[in-house]
């Protein structure tokens, strides 16, 4: 009896919904032409720089940045990369909003991308909390209040430093990781959101053209 | 191949450089910020900060742990079963059906227990501890009471509570508790022996000593680095230093109606913020809200070129055999 082999299938899946040529595409529709595609990516190179410094962090131990001017100097990249980060990905979320970038199918885009805003808020949040000097102590302090009150505090206990230390330098970057992977996959799986049509017509009536740019909320057949 | 992408004219584009350019990029920002900025780094407050710097204030935070009175001592869930800091929408009180979590009785927690393990230091403490617990409860309230009484004529010198000659009854072990308590501060150890109990392994969960300074100790610390809530302090760092200003949205409602005077703040602010997310992330399935971008119209200028070449009677669109 033949069974099927889920390597092929897992294989043939892949090569079907992102092409190599579209998963690393070296050409754009002409009217990807503007900085605010740059954001997206400005994020994701920020998100390296946060992961670089974070690694040589994690590497020499939480309290080495306290008594260590080098420690101090990584301490002060990771800190502006996590600046650099969430203003890149607060106007990539303004230009993606602003272009209905959910069009054509590209719903799963939008929730994950909104679920990476998430995650990164976390993320924040837990590594203000693993500084272990008075903004952690404060944060921690003030913050509980928040937890409790909805009956999350006595799990997720921003007052223990080793559960929020954890968090912040395994499990909440490894989500992250992951749901970027799904992200920028689900980007180039439906490839480059359209244009909008024009209030005038432009785009959406047309002589030969052979494919009118999609409204919001309709899919893709 | 349905690929909506190549449906239209292409450009040539290189995604790996613009990547590595991008990086690079970045990289030279944030470590040229870094070098020039740096970052805040003001040290954690200690109950020996206190100590030096303000006795009587560890002293009240103590009396108040010893008579059941402090902001923890009331809280309720996850930490005990008091109330003053129970969260609640008409029935609606995740915070009370969670329940018990971290056992915290700040009179044992954060005094009795942490004096009891330095009477292998001291022996003389055990005596005093002993006729502390041996009262009744009602007998340690009045102790306290008397002592809390006086305490705004009182003053530390050497380390020591010097309080004005008893007018107003026996203040019991109170006074000898509080000399062993600040001397146990001024070592430096009080958050060791507090959040120790595990025995010699490392302390990585601070939740015990944390919670003895939470309430006036910190507040007046914070607020000489100008991070109380009215400064906006959560989303800030300490310094002139940008926090976490992406929760602005977060901190905001805070400060305006109805948020601003409820009891149940927290819990207001918190599913306000669970309600309005899930709205912005299913935008795209619900009518009005998804035409936002399309009447605001930024899109035009995002977009231009194309609708000029479109206009001008071009094609960007590529022509299929």
């Amino acid at each position: 009896m033949t069974h099927t082999n889920w390597t092929r299938s897992l294989r043939n899946w892949i090569e079907r919904t992102v092409p190599m040529e579209h998963l690393l595409p070296d050409t754009m529709p002409s009217y990807v032409d503007s900085y605010v595609y740059l954001f997206g990516v400005l994020t994701l190179a920020a998100f390296v720089w946060i992961i670089i410094s974070g690694v040589i962090l994690v590497i020499f131990g939480p309290d080495w940045w306290h008594v260590s001017a080098i420690g101090h100097f990584f301490n002060s990249t990771h800190f502006w990369s996590v600046q650099a980060f969430f203003f890149f990905m607060v106007l990539h979320l303004w230009a993606q909003f602003l272009m209905a970038a959910w069009r054509g199918g590209r719903h799963w885009t939008w929730i994950a991308g909104w679920m990476l805003f998430l995650l990164s808020i976390l993320a924040g949040f837990t590594g203000y909390l693993s500084q272990t000097n008075f903004d952690s102590q404060w944060v921690g302090v003030q913050g509980k209040d928040a937890m409790n009150s909805v009956g999350v505090g006595g799990f997720f206990n921003l007052l223990n430093f080793g559960q929020m230390y954890g968090l912040h330098v395994f499990l909440l970057p490894m989500l992250i990781l992951f749901l970027i992977g799904a992200h920028l996959f689900l980007v180039r799986k439906h490839g480059v959101v359209e244009p909008l049509p024009l209030d005038d017509g432009y785009g959406k009536k047309n002589r030969q053209r052979t494919a009118p740019p999609v409204p919001e909320g309709e899919s893709h057949p | 191949m349905n690929y909506a992408n190549s449906k239209y004219r292409q450009v040539p584009y290189d995604l790996v450089r613009e990547l590595t350019l991008a990086t690079a990029g970045v990289g030279v920002a944030v470590l040229v910020l870094a070098a020039v900025f740096s970052t805040p780094d003001v040290p954690a407050l200690s109950a020996k900060q206190v100590v030096q710097q303000d006795p009587l204030l560890l002293i009240q935070t103590e009396l108040n742990d010893l008579s059941g009175q402090s902001a923890i001592a009331t809280y309720g869930p996850p930490y005990n079963h008091g109330t003053q800091s129970v969260q609640a929408i008409g029935s609606f009180s995740p915070q009370a059906w969670s329940g018990v979590q971290i056992p915290v009785d700040p009179a044992y927690t954060d005094v009795i227990r942490p004096l009891e393990r330095m009477k292998w230091i001291d022996p003389a403490i055990s005596g005093i501890l002993a006729t502390w617990t041996q009262a009744s409860e009602s007998q340690q309230t009045t102790w306290v009471a008397n002592v809390q009484r006086v305490l705004p004529h009182a003053t530390v010198q050497g380390g020591k509570l010097i309080l004005p000659a008893a007018a107003h009854g026996s203040y019991g072990p109170v006074v000898a508790i509080t000399n062993d308590y600040l001397a146990l501060a001024n070592s430096g150890l009080l958050e060791a022996a507090i959040d120790g109990e595990q025995g010699s392994s490392p302390i990585v969960n601070r939740t015990k000593s944390l919670l003895l300074l939470q309430g006036a100790a910190d507040s007046t610390y914070a607020q000489k680095l100008n991070m109380l809530g009215e400064n906006w302090g959560v989303i800030k760092e300490t310094g002139n230093y940008p926090g976490a200003v992406w929760l602005w949205y977060y901190t905001l409602l805070y400060q305006i109606p109805p948020y601003n005077s409820s009891s149940a703040a927290d819990l207001l602010v918190v599913l306000t913020v669970i309600i309005v997310t899930g709205i912005l992330m299913l935008v795209p399935f619900i009518p009005g809200l998804r035409s936002i971008p399309r009447l605001v119209g930024v899109y035009k200028l995002i977009w231009r070129r194309h609708y000029r070449e479109l206009r001008a009677g071009g094609n960007p669109y590529e022509t299929r055999e």
